[in-house]
């Protein structure tokens, strides 16, 4: 119960802070008068959004599935590549090497490779999303598996647990408070992922929508574009962070939310 | 007679960035079936790394430790261990954090659960089996550690100076319940504790450790009859032994008088 409410009230905090940040942006241009071509006024764009909700809509759903099946394989994949890279001294220093020098690379450059192979469709994408999110979950979820109470491990050794046991009951829960730290990165990333899959080829998505848009200088749809985005990015992000409410009501960070609402 | 737990010339030497660390050196006991035995020393004298190679957790550098005639290579069956932390995991209720030794057992938890409750109940924890960790104090979270180590019925049960943050009542309750549990069930028992009168209530005999290196440097005896009430604290007997064990400490410049 607490926790809805402070959901709630966090929100309203949070939309107290956009509506005046929308006031502001309103009254400087009627003052300021700057070309629209430049800057347009909020009331422009949510013009412009009316003037065609479907399109955007659907452009925003095509970018918000590709973000959400990026996010889902890195997680699937990350987490897999942490528990190999925890379990064997050969397979770290193959797959951390192979991470650290992909991480390096600048992605946006490796874009183009990906269409090259995988075509104009959404696989690009996904696979873009999933290069630049996979990072830091294969690195917190390593962190987690590793961060375990040697004397769990060896309470463990005691009963004559066997490694799957001790990875599924001690290493896996335990590493679960740093995994979510890992996705609330790679949430955000995996989005950028998809806008630079869709920048580089493709026909649909809001990474699409700008570059149209772009070309044909029509400021208004570029800017509903990205308000889209930043809803979008926003939404995911307290999604992840809602899911790690419901799945951690036993750790310190979590417990310390709770009693800070209690309080207040 | 072969016995329980033999260990011989046992030394342990640890690898640390700041060199070798000698935390026992030529450690030899021979603990029999169904014995209690206490650990006693100060600080830093090794007595949980001893507990941990007893445990098969840490491997000796020197010497031997079998239990029941084996060679320790790993953790030996039925062995039941109650760590100096109470190593409780927090995602876990109390109840599932006892049963947790069932489950790496492979044993039929189902099966086990009624046993759980009777030992919180006993322990004084019916009423907290559905909370976590987090929301008991840090006696009763070692109560349930005790629990947990009690589960599946060890024959040997390893002790880390469980009572070692109790207040003095709640150390007295539990020591009672402690012997209750040991005598009906005659376990054998290595129990460490920095508590001379502690461990001369509980043992059969008490093996005095010093440290730098860690060393058995005495072990002593305790001849008092059983069952031994709390009240057997006052007699004189009781009084002489721990009298004898704090003079020998003290001889050894482990105590000042
Ligand atoms: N893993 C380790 N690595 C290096 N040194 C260690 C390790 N564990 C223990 N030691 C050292 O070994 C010595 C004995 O430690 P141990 O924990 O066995 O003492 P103890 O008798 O249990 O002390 P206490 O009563 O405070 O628990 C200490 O000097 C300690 O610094
Ligand atoms: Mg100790």
């Amino acid at each position: 119960m607490t926790g809805l409410w402070s959901g709630s009230s966090g929100l309203r905090g949070t939309v107290g802070v956009l509506v005046g940040v929308l006031v502001l942006w309103e009254a400087a241009v009627w003052l300021l008068a700057p070309a629209p071509i430049i800057l347009p006024p909020p009331s422009r764009i949510w013009i412009e959004f009316l003037d065609a909700p479907r399109y955007f809509l659907r452009h925003a759903w095509f970018t918000l599935s590709t973000t959400l099946a990026g996010f889902a394989l890195s997680v699937v994949l990350g987490v897999g590549l942490a528990v190999a890279i925890v379990n064997s001294r050969f397979l770290e220093r193959i797959i951390y090497t192979l991470l650290v020098s992909l991480n390096s690379l600048p992605k946006v450059a490796l874009a183009p490779l990906f269409v090259i192979w995988m075509g104009t469709g959404v696989e690009p994408k996904i696979a873009i999303a999933v290069m630049l999110a996979i990072f830091s979950i294969v690195v917190d979820t390593v962190l987690g598996l590793r961060s375990v109470d040697p004397d769990a491990i060896a309470l463990a050794r005691v009963n004559h647990a066997s490694p799957l046991k001790i990875l599924v009951k001690i290493r896996f829960p335990n590493a679960l408070p740093s995994l979510f730290v890992g996705m609330k990165v790679a949430i955000s990333f995996a989005l950028v992922g998809a806008i630079v899959g869709e920048f580089v080829a493709g026909s649909a998505g809001l990474g699409f929508v700008i570059l149209v848009a772009q070309g044909q200088f029509d400021t208004p749809r570029v800017f509903v574009a990205l308000v889209l985005l930043g809803i979008l990015g926003t939404l995911l992000f307290y999604l992840v962070e809602a899911v790690e409410r419901l799945t951690l009501p036993w750790h310190v960070s979590q417990r310390a939310v709770a009693d800070r609402d209690g309080h207040g | 007679m072969v016995a329980c737990v033999e260990i011989r010339a046992a030394g342990k030497t640890y690898a640390s960035p700041r060199g070798p660390v000698t935390a026992l050196e030529d450690v030899t006991l021979a603990i029999a079936e169904g014995e209690f035995v206490s650990l006693l020393g100060p600080s830093g004298c090794g007595k949980s790394t001893l507990l941990k190679c007893i445990a098969g957790l840490e491997a000796p550098s020197a010497g031997t430790i079998g239990v029941r005639g084996t060679p320790l290579a790993g953790p030996p069956q039925g062995l039941g261990m109650v760590f100096q932390r109470d190593v409780l995991l927090d995602w876990r209720t109390i109840l599932d954090n006892v049963l947790i030794t069932a489950e790496f057992q492979g044993k039929p938890k189902a099966a086990l659960a009624e046993r759980a409750r009777a030992l919180l109940d006993r322990f004084g924890l019916g009423d907290f089996q559905d909370r976590h960790p987090w929301e008991l104090s840090g006696g009763m979270r070692q109560r349930a550690a005790i629990c947990r180590a009690l589960l599946c019925e060890p024959e040997i049960l390893l002790m880390d100076e469980p009572f070692g943050a109790l207040d003095a009542m709640t150390r007295d309750d539990l020591n009672v319940e402690l012997t209750r549990i040991w005598q009906a069930a005659r376990r054998t028992v290595v129990f460490v504790t920095h508590s001379i009168a502690e461990a001369v209530y509980l043992s059969d005999r008490v093996a005095m450790m010093s440290k730098g290196p860690g060393r058995i440097v005495e072990v002593v005896a305790i001849d008092l009859p059983r069952p031994r009430p709390l009240s057997i604290r006052e007699t004189p007997e009781f009084g002489r032994h721990v009298a004898h064990i704090r003079g020998l400490f003290a001889a050894l410049g482990i105590v000042k008088e």
